[in-house]
């Protein structure tokens, strides 16, 4: 709100505007703020909201993307003998399997959570092995589709999607494997201290839910 | 309450002290807000010297200054330095960075090393771009827009290091994006609610958030563009089935959000200083706050108006006509409180106030050709005409350019501890002001009478208007003398400022200037109240909140 206090400070606070209860409340957590030496240490942990807004930034690549080739497919046609139609089967497994991906490493979550670390390190291995498998569900039907890179607008945007799709599948996948060996037994990983692998499923999740989206249009519409 | 020495609080006790730590990797947003400023002035220079070039150029309407391939070289990467190396770097990273973390009483931003990693993709990014002029094919010549399918058939080396340099400075916007968005969101000192925070808060939070979710699309939008200049793809080439409309799209969903992540931190900056120096509230600060927020949810549905001669269909040229004129309506409302901010105000007619209010002038005149602009039957007149080059610099150059000048003269005390000399501000100003003017102004009248941009010769009918924008140019030139003059002998001679020269309220005047390395000697002040000038004091009354009541009961 806008007001007309000439000083500032605590004490103008408290003296003039604060309502009865809060000067009492911001001092103490004041206090407890400032009590760690390390000033940097002192604030709430923010790297999931870093990492959640970053994967707003990374959502809004794919959106362009997706925008742009549904006004293509809308407006510029193919030329002869070429069509937007693919072979579903090997998409529709592979969207299984990373949706699978999704619950598996969940469930790998929330057994780090119960102090379960072995059981949450067999859950992220599973987690990995269905991502590679992705992976190379993908490269099998990259293998086998009839139109490379630059045959026409359609074939070029399938690339572009699914690849920049790949690429975050492959990180993920990286990121899987970094933190499967940081859960071992007195690694950085354990039921206390869990940021790395909250923000790998954070991030699992979001590639999950693009590839959903992505399937849906390109492989369905 | 024991304080943490500097030493504790550092989480590295290694960094250089000194002049050196300004070109290190520094963790402390006080040093990264001014190596952000410095770097930014230094790419400004650059800049302006090929500004020099397209006048001297223009001064004659023969091509016989320079080739026309190098003047179309140079006026894309005057575009593109000014608009990334200058203006986006300077007013969000320079100024965010120093004054964010005083602002919501933290001792950093929330992710200081991103910080530090956003900052120093900027330098590599900008002497990339620069070295493209010198290398083989030279650089980019397709103009800051990069539209295919010009970009597709110019010397492809340059218009890939282009390409480069401009997604490298996306991923430092959108880091730092990240980085304001969580420091003012959730680094707020305990018990310092947002409807508290100074107006420049609001006005980062609001640029991050397009920051955020505008940048991506033209980073996706250039790394297709450089699959079809590397791999020969067909995205945006018509020769292989592809679609230059859907480019234009992408490209000014980024492109006109842009203009606000340029102009809404200079809005904030303004708000800031206006106060100060009229000892008045700032008024209006609610609807401040909802005009931003307005701002930014309009900003980023009005981008078509850039594609009216792009064949775009009746329905879209209506909609994006009406929802950018409505962008007038917050934008006036901000102007109108700045106004009454000033008005029966103590006004201290100094340099960092004469620029704030020139931009108040420079900034309605270019808002009234951005209206009229977004009529179509007018902008298909004007379309890629003068008339668009004098609106958009009297928005980025009067506005926030004047906005940077304004903010160095009013917060240099607190940067270095010295003031710097009125008098050579005044003259700084006299000639920025008088030399933009004399600039920016004919040409308008040159683009209505129907000269294009962005080419080298031009009708003779046009010389004497644009030997007079050239010689604004010249005086451009010349003003910025006594500015490096001013800060480079007022750092060492300058009179000492003492913490708080301007009697501000605002937290970052509530320590010592330059401010400790922990920002507050002792404990974050708690500033509620950051705008409560000129109150004789136990005449308060906290309930009057809004409207007329507000501003009278700063006179009473």
């Amino acid at each position: 709100m806008t007001s007309l206090a000439p000083g500032s400070g605590p004490t103008d606070l408290q003296a003039e505007s604060a309502p009865p209860s809060l000067p009492e409340t911001v001092l103490d957590e004041a206090q407890r703020g400032e009590t760690h030496a390390d000033g940097h240490a002192a604030h709430p942990d923010l790297r999931l909201f870093g990492l959640a807004t970053f994967l707003v930034a990374d959502g809004m690549t794919f959106a362009g993307f997706f925008a742009a080739y549904l006004t293509f497919r809308a407006v510029n046609p193919l030329p002869e003998g070429s069509s937007y139609e693919l072979e579903l089967l090997l998409p529709t497994i592979n969207t299984v399997l990373l949706v699978l991906s999704s619950v598996t490493f969940h469930r790998a979550g929330s057994n780090l959570r119960d102090g379960n670390g072995s059981g949450c390190r067999s859950w992220l291995l599973g987690t990995g092995v269905l991502g590679a498998a992705f992976l190379a569900g993908q490269m099998v039907e990259y293998f086998n589709l009839p139109f490379g890179l630059t045959d026409n607008l359609f074939a070029s945007t399938f690339y572009a999607l699914t690849g920049f799709h790949g690429l975050h599948v492959t990180l993920g996948v990286i990121c899987i494997l970094i933190v499967w060996a940081q859960a071992r037994p007195g690694g950085r990983i354990n039921q206390q201290d869990h940021f790395g692998l909250e923000a790998a499923e954070l991030y699992w999740h979001f590639v999950d839910g693009i590839w959903v989206v992505l399937y849906g249009i390109l492989y369905l519409l | 309450m024991t304080l943490a020495s500097p030493s504790d609080f550092e989480p590295q006790g290694l960094q250089p002290q000194g002049w050196l730590k300004y070109l290190s990797f520094s963790l402390d947003h006080k040093v990264i807000g001014l190596q952000y400023l410095v770097t930014g002035f230094v790419f400004y220079l650059i800049g302006g010297a090929l500004a020099g070039v397209i006048r001297t150029e223009l001064a004659s309407p023969i091509s016989d200054f320079v080739s026309r391939e190098t003047y179309n070289e140079v006026l894309t990467l005057h575009g593109t330095v000014m608009i990334f190396l200058w203006i986006v770097p300077v007013v969000n990273g320079a100024f965010g960075n120093y004054l964010i973390p005083f602002y919501v009483g933290a001792r950093d931003m929330a992710f200081p090393r991103l910080n530090a990693v956003a900052f120093w993709l900027i330098p590599p990014a900008g002497i990339l771009l620069i070295s493209s002029y010198f290398i083989a094919g030279g650089a980019a010549q397709s103009g800051w827009t990069a539209y295919p399918p010009l970009s597709l058939t110019t010397p492809a080396l340059g218009q890939v290091i282009w390409i480069l340099s401009v997604l490298l400075l996306g991923g430092s916007s959108i880091f730092g994006g990240i980085n304001f968005i969580a420091t003012i969101w959730k680094l707020r000192r305990p018990g310092l609610k947002m409807m508290q925070l100074p107006m420049y808060c609001w006005a980062m939070l609001g640029t991050s958030i397009l920051v955020v979710l505008s940048t991506p699309v033209l980073a996706g939008t250039l790394i297709l563009l450089s699959f079809d200049i590397i791999a020969h793809t067909g995205f945006f080439n018509p020769a292989l089935g592809g679609n230059v409309v859907v480019y234009q799209h992408l490209f000014w969903f980024y492109s006109h959000p842009a203009v606000y992540i340029m102009v809404l931190p200079a809005f904030g900056l303004v708000s800031e200083i206006l106060p100060i120096h009229a000892r008045k509230p700032l008024f209006g600060y609610t609807t401040m706050v909802y005009s931003i927020l307005g701002i930014v949810v309009l900003g980023l549905i009005v981008w078509a108006h850039h594609m009216f001669t792009s064949g775009t269909p009746p329905w879209m040229r209506l909609f994006f006509t009406i929802a950018t004129s409505f962008i007038a309506v917050p934008t006036g409302i901000k102007f109108f409180n700045w106004l009454a901010t000033l008005w029966g105000g103590k006004l201290a007619l100094n340099s960092a106030m004469l620029f704030s209010c020139a931009f108040i002038v420079n900034f309605v005149f270019g808002g009234i050709t951005g209206v009229a602009l977004a009529q179509v039957p007018f902008d298909i007149h004007v379309h890629d005409t003068y008339f668009v080059v004098g609106h958009f610099h009297y928005i980025v150059y009067g506005g926030t350019v004047f906005i940077i000048f304004a903010s160095v003269y009013h917060w240099y005390p607190k940067f270095t501890g010295r003031m710097l000399n009125e008098d050579l501000g005044r003259l700084h100003f006299l000639l920025t002001f008088i030399g933009f003017n004399l600039c920016f102004a004919p040409q308008h009248w040159l683009g209505l009478n129907g000269m294009p941009r962005r080419v080298a010769e031009y009708d003779p009918a046009f010389t004497t208007l644009n030997q007079v924008s050239s010689i604004g140019a010249l005086l451009m030139a010349i003003s910025t003398l006594p500015f490096l003059i001013n800060v480079v002998w007022s750092a060492f001679r300058g009179e000492v400022a003492g913490d708080n020269p301007w009697n501000a309220l605002t937290p970052e005047w509530l320590t010592t200037s330059p401010p400790p390395v922990e920002n507050w000697p002792g404990e974050a002040p708690l500033v509620t109240h950051p705008y409560g000038y000129g109150i004789p004091e136990g005449q308060l009354d906290l309930k009057v909140t809004t409207g007329r009541e507000l501003w009278t009961g700063g006179r009473r």
